[in-house]
C-alpha cells in the first residue's frame, strides 16, 4: 500500500504542493507590486521563487521521483533544462553585443 | 501446465505494464522537447522585450487580469491531480467530475487570455505593433494554444471514460494528460514571472 501511495501521490502531497505553489506565487507578486527591493535583487528573488515552484510541482504534482529505475525521464528533463538555459542565457549574452555591431 | 499458463499470463501482464511505462516515458520526452520550444520563445522574448517601438510596454499589462489567470490555471493543475487520485481509487464519477472542473477552469483561463489579447488589440497593441509585442503574443499565445488543445483532448478522454470506464488504457491516457496539464502550469509560472511580473516591475 505504501508503494501504491508513493506511485500515485496522495491528497496530502497534492495539497502540500498546491499550498506551496500559492505561497510562491503570492510572494513575488507582493514583492513586485510594492516595489520592495532594488531591481536586480527583485529579479533574482522572483526567478528563485519561480524555479522553486517549478521544482515543487515536479515533485508534488508530476511525481518525478516515481517510476522504475533507471529514471530516463529525469535524465531527459535535465538534458532539456541544460538546453533551455543555454538557449536563453546564450541569446541574452550574444544579443548584448548588438549595439556594438550596428 | 497450470504453472506454465500462469507464468505466461504474468509475463504477458508484465509486458503490458512495460508498454504503458514506455508510453509515459515517451510523453516525458515530448514534454522535454516542448520545453525546448518554449525555451526558444523565452529567449526571443528576453532579447526583444525592450524593442517596444514607442508603443505598448510591459508596464501596461492588466495586473488583476494576469493574476486571476495565474490562480485559475494553478487551481486547474491541482484539480487535475485530484482527478488522478480518484482514478486510482477506481471512482469513475469522481474522476469525470474533477476532469470537468479542470476543463472548465482551463476554458476560463483561455477566455481570460482571449479577453486580454482582444482588449490589447483594441488599444492598438497588436502582434505587428512592435518586436516586443510579436514575441509576447507568440510566447503567451503558444501557451494558450497548448491549453486549448488540452481542453479538446480532455473532452475526448471524458467521452472515452464514459464509454469504456477506467481500464488500463484510459488510466494511462489520464496519467499522460495530467502530466501535460501540470507541465502547462509549470510553463505558466515562468510566463507569469518573466513576462508579466518583470513587465510591470
Amino acid at each position: 500500500m505504501s508503494n501504491h501511495e508513493s506511485n500515485h501521490g496522495s491528497v496530502k502531497a497534492y495539497v502540500t504542493g498546491f499550498v506551496f505553489s500559492i505561497i510562491l506565487t503570492i510572494i513575488p507578486l507582493v514583492l513586485v507590486l510594492n516595489h520592495m527591493m532594488a531591481k536586480t535583487a527583485l529579479m533574482v528573488s522572483i526567478l528563485i521563487a519561480a524555479v522553486l515552484q517549478f521544482v515543487i510541482q515536479l515533485f508534488f504534482f508530476m511525481h518525478i521521483r516515481d517510476g522504475e529505475e533507471p529514471r530516463y525521464n529525469v535524465a531527459a528533463l535535465i538534458l532539456g533544462i541544460v538546453f533551455v538555459v543555454t538557449i536563453v542565457s546564450g541569446s541574452i549574452w550574444i544579443m548584448s553585443f548588438n549595439s556594438q555591431v550596428q | 501446465m497450470q504453472q506454465s499458463v500462469s507464468a505466461h499470463v504474468s509475463d504477458h501482464d508484465h509486458g503490458h505494464v512495460d508498454q504503458d511505462s514506455l508510453k509515459i516515458l515517451g510523453f516525458w520526452i515530448f514534454l522535454v522537447t516542448d520545453c525546448l520550444l518554449f525555451g526558444t520563445l523565452f529567449a526571443t522574448y528576453a532579447v526583444l522585450h525592450t524593442h517596444t517601438n514607442g508603443g505598448f510596454t510591459g508596464k501596461e499589462f492588466d495586473i488583476p487580469g494576469f493574476v486571476i489567470e495565474t490562480f485559475v490555471l494553478l487551481v486547474s493543475s491541482f484539480t487535475s491531480g485530484l482527478a488522478v487520485l480518484e482514478m486510482h481509487k477506481g471512482n469513475k464519477k469522481g474522476l469525470i467530475s474533477w476532469l470537468i472542473i479542470t476543463l472548465l477552469l482551463g476554458a476560463t483561463f483561455v477566455g481570460l487570455e482571449i479577453h486580454e489579447f482582444v482588449s490589447m488589440a483594441a488599444e492598438g497593441a497588436t502582434i505587428s505593433t512592435s518586436a516586443f509585442l510579436t514575441s509576447f503574443f507568440t510566447l503567451v499565445g503558444t501557451h494558450g494554444a497548448h491549453v486549448t488543445f488540452g481542453i479538446f483532448w480532455m473532452i475526448g478522454l471524458i467521452v472515452q471514460l464514459a464509454k469504456k470506464g477506467i481500464t488500463s488504457d484510459t488510466k494511462r491516457k489520464i496519467s499522460i494528460i495530467s502530466l501535460y496539464w501540470h507541465f502547462l502550469d509549470a510553463v505558466w509560472i515562468f510566463i507569469f514571472t518573466v513576462v508579466y511580473l518583470m513587465g510591470v516591475m
